[in-house]
């Protein structure tokens, strides 16, 4: 549906987006993670068509952005970093111009109550936009990306300045609006992207330096084998009965401390299951077992580690004291490691896309009816 | 561009930018009427017109001062970029509309000359069916010529706003672009052709001058002439002022 290939743009001598390349399948919802100033917001705005690329291509449902931007921008519904919301216009006006804007075909009564109501803003319809809350503001601007049911929609940021509760629903929007729609998240809040992403793209310094599908990498977090279990009993006894329990390799005491019991972090063979015999081990020597929970590897150590991993030497994070976060932080690169190398490859091997897409230029990709309203059917369900 | 120009229009009748305007457009055309008309006991209007065009460099730019600035300032542009309408499309919906509120308060200045007609009738019949009154072709030529004048004057205007993100400096520099071209003409035609007396002789500066003199053009409408040249320049004048600001808005998407 969306096809980047070796996009660049310099702003003068700096370069904002370094040739980079990825596609987004129809249906797919592509998370876009970064830290300040990777380029994230640069690539949105290329993509959207708000500013032109230096060199490399884009397209849209086949169609480049700059040689036919109407019909591309037309499958698009763009929600940037701060709403573009007029102060003046009420949420009603404002939709309405977005329909206008649009040109959009729908029922135009019916299609914008069904975006309010998917969005909650129902209750402030009538108000003034300079007079809503951030919450509500964010949410009009994405109900505004929504007008016209766009079959590609990009969101820069959307959950900033919501609270909680919005968050979680924001969340689910976008899961059901990626079952018909093609969506691109970008943000730097990474549960957010583990929450609702199929595909994670990291993009640092204008690179990017991973491209994986989420379930891969949380794959690859749980091939990992490391645990915090909470036990009461004698600390340096619990200690050393660890580490000579055959078939873990590494133990130690966290800090956190619950009346007589400590936490403990264990690691244990490639290949072994140590949870059985930790539980009777324990039992015969009465020292009960509190907790006892899986240590994944959060997609939050895998960001940083494969940002860090890019960036060049001198600008890494000191480096962390303490053995237990040395083991973690070692296992964390080979992952990044495994990544960064792979997507470095695909960055190589991206085709320039040269041939004619005719073909594809009449493709409808227009979403007919209204799915807005068969998602409130799905969430009754549930 | 039906959407921008529908916006536009309701984004002056929200802001008190489009009622002062139309207040004050209202105002000094009254008044202006008075003191060249009917206070000077003539029914000629070319000075009122003249004087009224004269205004228009200061109001005008109320008009057009936060057609591009203030959508840069809020963002909103991005919204207006990354829909499905040409940046041509925008620009014209914008100027179309402003040109709409002008045009509007244009039309509705001309009750200023009911005045002149009463006299004019009373006079007429009070004297030996000679015909007294204001020359209507004359008013509506000059009204025509206005008209045109007010284009190029938004023209300008909405050019200079897309290159700010300060409204008050669009104004201000609207103004004072304004005022150039005026006074490079008044000066232009210091001294007499026939005395030699000429403020600047050389030709060259002369010609580059009389290329902005948008007010002199404005002298054949007075008399009720439809003076084409006159009329293709300030069309010409207007479209390469909405032509720049396409050109701003191309050239910033590739900076």
């Amino acid at each position: 549906m969306i096809k980047i290939s070796h996009l660049v743009k310099n702003y003068g001598n700096f370069t904002a987006v370094d040739d980079i390349s990825f596609e987004v399948a129809k249906g797919e919802v592509l998370g876009f993670l970064g830290p300040n100033g990777a380029g994230k917001s640069t690539t949105m705005n290329m993509l959207t068509g708000y500013l032109s690329s230096t060199s490399g291509s884009i397209k849209i449902g086949g169609v480049d952005i700059l040689d036919d931007p109407l019909n591309a921008k037309r499958l698009i519904g763009y929600l940037p970093e701060q709403p573009p919301l007029y102060p003046d216009m009420t949420v009603e006006e404002y939709l309405s111009f977005a329909y206008d804007l649009k040109n959009c075909k729908l029922n135009k009564e019916k299609h914008l109550r069904e975006i309010c109501e998917v969005v909650k803003i129902t209750d402030v319809y009538k108000r003034m936009l300079k007079n809503l809350s951030k919450g509500y503001k964010q949410r009009v601007g994405i109900a505004q990306a929504l007008v016209g049911n766009p079959p590609v929609i990009i969101f820069d940021e959307p959950t900033i300045g919501l609270d909680p509760k919005q968050i979680i629903e924001i969340r689910n929007l976008i899961r059901t609006l990626g079952k018909e729609h093609t969506v691109i998240l970008s943000t730097h809040i990474l549960q957010e992207v583990q929450a609702v992403c199929d595909r994670i793209v990291i993009i640092n310094k204008g690179k990017i330096v991973a491209n994986e599908l989420t379930e891969n990498i949380s794959r690859a977090v749980e091939n990992t084998r490391r645990f915090n279990v909470k036990i009461s009993g004698p600390q340096r006894d619990v200690l050393a009965m660890l580490r000579n329990l055959p078939g873990i390799c590494y133990a130690e005491v966290l800090a956190a401390r619950d009346g007589d019991a400590y936490t403990y972090m264990i690691e244990s063979e490639v290949g072994i299951d140590v949870r059985k015999k930790l539980f009777w081990a324990l039992a015969e020597r009465k020292w009960p077992l509190i907790g006892m929970e899986a240590l994944g590897m959060s997609i939050e150590d895998i960001f940083i580690a494969v940002v860090d991993k890019t960036a060049p030497e001198g600008v890494q994070r000191p480096k962390k004291k303490s053995r237990y976060e040395g083991v973690r932080a070692a296992e964390e690169k080979e992952v990044a490691a495994g990544i960064v190398e792979k997507t470095v490859k695909d960055q190589e091997n991206a085709s320039y896309d040269e041939e004619s897409s005719d073909s594809a230029y009449y493709e409808d990709h227009s979403i007919k009816e209204d799915t807005f309203a068969s998602e409130d059917k799905t969430e009754e369900k549930k | 561009m039906l959407a921008i120009y529908k916006k536009e229009m309701r984004s002056y009748f929200i802001n008190p930018v489009g009622y002062v305007f139309i207040g004050v457009f209202l105002a000094l055309s009254a008044g202006l009427c008075c003191y060249t008309t009917l206070q000077s006991n003539t029914y000629n209007t070319a000075s009122y017109y003249y004087f009224l065009i004269l205004c228009m460099i200061i109001i005008i730019p109320l008009l057009t001062m936060r057609t591009f600035s203030e959508e840069r300032k809020m963002r909103t542009e991005q919204m207006l970029l990354t829909a499905p309408i040409s940046i041509t499309g925008m620009v014209m919906g914008k100027f179309l509309a402003a040109m709409s509120i002008f045009g509007g308060c244009l039309a509705v200045s001309c009750i200023n000359l009911i005045p002149l007609y009463v006299i004019g009738s009373q006079e007429t019949k009070a004297s030996d069916g000679e015909t007294i009154g204001p020359v209507t072709p004359e008013i509506i030529g000059s009204l025509i010529g206005v008209l045109l004048v007010g284009a190029v004057f938004i023209a300008i205007g909405i050019l200079i706003s897309s290159m700010t993100e300060n409204q008050l400096s669009a104004a201000v520099v609207t103004i004072a672009v304004l005022a150039v071209m005026l006074i490079l003409n008044m000066v232009n035609s210091v001294g007499s052709e026939e005395e030699g007396t000429r403020l600047i002789n050389n030709y060259v500066i002369r010609y580059v001058i009389d290329w902005v003199s948008v007010v002199s053009r404005f002298s054949n409408f007075q008399y009720g002439i439809l003076d084409w040249s006159a009329l293709l320049y300030y069309v010409s004048v207007t479209f390469i002022a909405i032509y720049l600001t396409v050109r701003v808005y191309e050239r910033r998407r590739w900076a």
